[in-house]
């Protein structure tokens, strides 16, 4: 074992060591100035994207909450002129196009995921290349399609506006899945491979339910993007002053109500607009939320 | 070759700073304390994980922690560079101290200490989108050093001293994953060295490594010691017994916090330990 070289003068380490530090705390000197522009920076670009929004929610707030009574939630919509109109025919028009969509979509979406989580050959990544180019589409566009391929053919319905919006939530819950069932460790399909089991029953068994944290958040902010479009129920649902339960007929929904009374001329019609604008962004808010706080106690569960 | 760094115990129990040692060592003195732990105690959300440590490291000696599984070896060790800073909820209480600085003072620049305390991990971890020489030099680039001279110069030394630059120096350019296991985690080893840190942390550095690469690193364990005092963390006695000068006993607790049950110079607690969970833990009575 070799004897220190205590002269500090000729140590190379210890000249090395000198240097290295000095040129460290150069640079935290560097790096805290360019912290602190960067965090100011941070701070200016924050304001800038929250004024908007908080602008937004709080005049929908305002303008809506002063069309919120009894009448609002209980009343069908009624045209201009007739006094006490409200939204219920929307509100179950929304709830029932929603749900159709989401349990149509869930399974589609789950087997989807799976399927592209598990495969890495062409019919996969074609698949996923397509889900996010859906994704893209103008959701428009979905509304003429429905329109033109069901509605010419069938009338219009809710089912069809089912079918629109779950044409928007398909991808998105399919891409959710897959990247909450990629996220699960590998070992553990192993596990399940070297007990003798097939692939499904890990699936089924193992893999999905470990995902489930992130297959419900997806799941449920997949649906509160859903239920806020109005383009695809443009063209597919009509809109109907009843109220109606059967997904069969032509029904209402929040954001074809917040579209059409948002043009019209009368104070009334569009005070339940704002009322209905309000009710919808209560819902995503309460979707979105909801979605956080059921991954966070699934993911505590587990703990 | 650490055999001949472990000192022969003199009569009289020798005591530093208030602290026992079990064993004098003759050339020690005050100035020599690289690192000064008192009532360390690290607790994540409130639960404590480890408590009650209180020891001191002598510079160039090898100081290894030991115990079974969730006696707080490893919270321990990562207290020690402000790994823990990272975890919200983690809070770290009593007093680490390097040489004059208070590692968790106010004034301690957590990144400039942490150049200081470097850390080889479990599992080789080189950088994979950089060559070995990229690699070796990572932590002087991190620190704004960008003088050639001296990178290369830190390179060469840290490779050395990793026992790595021989079979390395023809191909510095070849991607750091062409290396095998035991020669990542050498030069994990050389990259850590390159920053010329005061102290070197190893968290199990041997246990994703098979046999030789395992020997070839507690060999170079022992070499490194002129150079760096080292604090490694163990699960294997009989590496605690080759490789270190100190060793402390850890051990969990009633209420699963893991707790310091004895310090004392290697062969001493393996020979003849106080503290009877220490002669147990020693003998593979549990564990």
């Amino acid at each position: 074992m070799s004897v220190l070289t205590l002269d500090p003068a000729n140590d190379p380490i210890l000249e090395r060591r000198r240097l290295i530090r000095e040129a460290a705390a150069a640079s935290v000197r560097r790096r805290k100035l360019s912290s602190t522009i960067a965090l100011g920076l941070c701070w200016v670009f924050l304001g800038l994207a929250v004024v908007p929004l908080v602008a937004v929610i709080a005049y929908t707030f305002a303008k809506g909450i002063v069309a919120w009574n009894a009448d609002f939630f209980t009343q069908p919509t009624k045209p201009a002129g007739i006094p006490d109109g409200g939204v219920s025919n929307a509100i179950i028009g929304t709830v029932i196009i929603g749900a159709v969509a989401t349990l149509v979509t869930i399974p589609f979406g789950l087997l989807g995921g799976l399927f592209l989580a598990e495969s890495d050959g062409r019919v996969a990544s074609a698949i996923r290349f397509s889900a996010d180019l859906m994704t893209g589409v103008p959701s428009i566009l979905i509304g003429i399609f429905g329109y033109v391929a069901l509605v010419k053919e069938f009338g219009y319905s809710g089912l069809i506006g089912a079918f629109a919006i779950g044409m928007i939530m398909l991808p998105i819950i399919m891409r959710a899945c897959e990247t909450a069932i990629r996220g699960v460790p590998g070992h553990l399909q192993e596990a399940g491979l070297a007990l003798g089991a097939r692939r499904f029953v890990i699936a089924r068994r193992v893999i999905v339910p470990a995902a489930l944290p992130g297959i419900i958040t997806g799941g449920l902010l997949a649906i509160a993007r859903g239920v806020g479009e109005t383009a695809p129920l443009l063209f597919t649902i009509f809109g109907s002053q009843f109220v109606t339960w059967n997904p069969t007929k032509p029904m209402d929904a929040l954001p074809l109500v917040i579209y059409n009374n948002s043009q019209q001329p009368d104070p009334t019609l569009l005070s339940v607009a704002w009322g209905a604008a309000l009710l919808l962004m209560v819902m995503v808010l309460a979707l979105s939320i909801g979605s956080r706080v059921l991954a966070a106690y699934l993911q505590k569960e587990r703990r | 070759m650490t055999t001949e760094s472990v000192h022969t115990p003199p009569a009289g129990a020798g005591a530093d700073v208030g602290l026992s040692t079990g064993e004098v060592f003759p050339d020690r003195h005050e100035g020599d304390v690289v690192m000064r732990l008192r009532d360390v105690a690290v607790a994540f959300a409130g639960r404590t994980a480890v408590r009650d440590v209180s020891f001191d490291v002598y510079n160039h000696e090898i100081t290894a922690l030991i115990g079974p599984s969730g006696s707080g070896k490893t919270t321990l060790l990562r207290a020690l560079n402000r790994m823990h800073d990272t975890v919200r909820s983690a809070k770290v209480t009593g007093s680490i101290r390097l040489g004059d600085t208070d590692v968790y003072g106010p004034d301690t620049d957590p990144t400039l200490l942490r150049a200081r305390v470097g850390m080889v991990f479990q599992r080789p971890n080189p950088f994979p989108t950089m060559s070995i020489y990229e690699n070796a030099v990572a932590g002087l680039r991190f620190n704004g050093v960008r003088k050639k001279g001296l990178l290369d110069e830190a390179a060469e030394s840290s490779l050395v001293a990793a026992a790595l630059w021989d079979s390395v120096k023809d191909r510095l350019k070849a991607h750091a994953s062409t290396l095998s296991g035991g020669e990542q985690q050498r030069l994990c080893i050389a990259r850590a060295l390159a920053v010329e840190p005061e102290v070197l942390l190893m968290d199990e550095p041997t246990s994703a490594l098979d046999p030789i690469a395992t020997k070839r690193i507690e060999e170079l364990i022992g070499e490194l010691k002129d150079r760096v005092t080292i604090i490694i963390v163990t699960h294997n006695m009989q590496q605690a017994m080759r490789v270190s000068d100190q060793c402390a006993f850890l051990l969990m607790g009633d209420d699963k916090a893991g707790e310091l049950i004895e310090f004392s110079a290697t062969s001493k607690l393996f020979s003849q330990p106080e503290d009877p969970r220490t002669l147990d833990y020693v003998n593979g009575r549990f564990g």
